[in-house]
């Protein structure tokens, strides 16, 4: 919606573009049954609102008068098609009648983002196509703008998300909160396809920068949607450590663009409110008893956030957590961060030990941060030699232009 | 709507089950079908020779090629099926999960595709 600013009832029609246009998607798509008839009516719906609401006055609840002229813009459009067509028009009456009591309002409605998130993120999708039809539909961002995101072309992210929905369409994907024995698993799909968002996000540091930044500003929006409709304690715990690593953004990159790690970042800079919060959700979803692994990752990010300066942190309490962690989604990943926290809780020696035994085993050969924390290690030992070949094997394996450059500044300061 | 469940199993490993295994095997098919005709999501099943019974013919410029067994390679074979009717892809994923394949090959669910009758 491009404004005129001098339009009071038009800035008012962009302002209920934004906090609802996507809550009345999801009731559309309810209603009409289809994605792309969802989008044309919400459309239709937004274009009346800028005609009607100027003459009319802007209706009481505007997200209701939304939906019923989407939903009567959408059958009028099936009444014109079905004169040469008789299918649409038993279509139509079909949409009339089963959807003229719970159009607006009930419970229904209030379950439709729902609705929305879960078919959006239904496992029998590609996880690429996940990503780009729930920041399309959940998020409302712009094919262009997801493109951006993830370094690619707008035509491959529309295609994918074409796809998906012609998926949803011929494979009759349903547009359902999944049944108490289904929600565990879908909700872990949901919960990674935040996270994939926030990664995504999080971890970019090139050119596009800015615009990744929304990102995961995105995924925090997405979460806190997540517990605000379904107080899971994995949701809770998932927005929790979106918000934790964000409170350290700043800190994380210098003022030359430079990777800072933890250890070494400036605790001042972090944001507060963000750990505050976090930690909040943190304590809730460990007290639910019914955790996993996101809770289990926020709460370790807790303790570093609690710890006043590096020195101070309680690597106890990060190895009893990634303990517990290891047990909960065993991965060599989270064994080699255990490691990482013995080295500090009980010196390098014994995190290296563990770290060549991961690799021994013929795990994380690929994954440069293996290397790193290796050469790390072996640096804090004096063995200078095997901290050189560690930091160029890690350097040769990593992908980032920030983490390349870190690695190249380690490798420089052992020369001397 | 209808979906066709493609099975797809490691035939070796199937042939080299032990009798009572493979005895189970086969009554754990039976119940299912039972189960599903109970349903009312059965609409058709069957299962197949092994894949070295297989030809395949194609017609390439009008000329008929006819060669020994599939198309490719593969570590698991189509084994059989099931056309069952669903109300929708979770439904359907539902009964193909308790196909007893499932739990040692996989199943493919395919929706069918219908045409309108003129």
């Amino acid at each position: 919606m491009s404004a005129d600013a001098a339009d009071p009832v038009r800035e008012m029609v962009d302002a209920v573009y934004r906090s609802e246009s996507r809550r009345v998607l999801a009731t559309l798509i309810r209603l009409l049954g289809d994605f792309d008839v969802a989008e044309e009516a919400l459309h239709e719906a937004f274009a009346a609102a800028v005609e009607r609401w100027p003459r009319d006055a802007v209706p009481a609840n505007p997200r209701a008068w939304l939906v019923s002229a989407g939903r009567f813009k959408a059958i009028d459009a099936m009444r014109q098609r079905a004169r040469f067509d008789a299918s649409v028009a038993k279509l139509a009456r079909e949409i009339e009648m089963h959807t003229a009591e719970t159009a607006t309002d009930g419970p229904e409605v209030e379950d439709d983002r729902l609705r929305l998130i879960f078919t959006c993120c239904h496992p029998a999708l590609p996880p690429d196509a996940q990503v780009a039809l729930t920041l399309r539909e959940v998020c409302g961002l712009t094919t262009e703008e997801i493109a951006h995101a993830f370094l690619t072309t707008p035509p491959a992210v529309a295609q994918r998300i074409v796809r998906a929905k012609a998926k949803i369409r011929d494979a009759r994907i349903p547009y359902q909160v999944p049944s108490p024995a289904d929600l565990p698993d879908r909700l872990d799909t949901v919960l990674h396809v935040v996270y994939l968002v926030f990664n995504e996000g999080y971890s970019a540091s090139s050119g596009a920068f800015l615009v990744r930044h929304d990102l995961s500003g995105e995924a925090i929006r997405l979460g806190r949607l997540l517990v605000e409709l379904l107080p899971d304690p994995e949701a809770m715990g998932l927005l929790a450590l979106m918000l934790l690593h964000e409170s350290r953004r700043t800190a994380r990159v210098s003022a030359a663009g430079e990777l800072v790690l933890l250890d070494e970042q400036d605790r001042s800079l972090w944001n507060r409110e963000e750990i505050v919060e976090g930690t909040a959700l943190v304590e809730r979803a460990l007290a639910s008893r019914r955790f996993g692994p996101y809770t289990l990752q926020a709460a370790i990010a807790a303790v570093h956030a609690e710890a006043p300066a590096a020195a101070q942190t309680d690597w106890a309490q990060i190895v009893g957590l990634y303990d517990v962690l290891l047990h909960a989604d065993p991965s060599p990943v989270v064994e080699l961060n255990r490691a990482a926290a013995i080295a500090m809780r009980d010196g390098p020696a014994a995190g290296l030990a563990l770290i060549d035994a991961i690799l021994a085993r013929g795990d994380l050969q690929e994954y440069h941060l293996a290397h790193s924390a290796r050469a790390d290690l072996c640096r804090r030992l004096g063995r200078t030699a095997d901290a050189r070949a560690a930091y160029a094997r890690a350097l040769a394996l990593a992908r980032q232009e920030p983490e390349r450059r870190f690695l190249q500044r380690r490798l420089g300061e052992l020369r001397d | 709507m209808r979906y066709l469940c493609l099975i797809y199993d490691d035939e070796k490993k199937v042939g080299a089950m032990p009798k009572g295994e493979s005895d189970a095997f086969m009554g754990a098919y039976f119940a299912f079908t039972e189960d599903i005709k109970k349903s009312g999501h059965y609409l058709a099943g069957e299962a197949l020779q092994p894949v070295q019974t297989a030809t395949t013919v194609r017609v390439r410029n009008g000329k008929l090629s006819t060669t020994d067994g599939p198309f490719a390679e593969t570590k698991e074979q189509l084994g059989g099926f099931y056309m069952i009717n669903a109300r929708d892809l979770n439904d359907a994923l539902q009964v193909a999960s308790r196909i007893p394949s499932a739990r040692m090959g996989s199943i493919e669910v395919r929706p069918i595709m219908e045409f309108d009758q003129p």
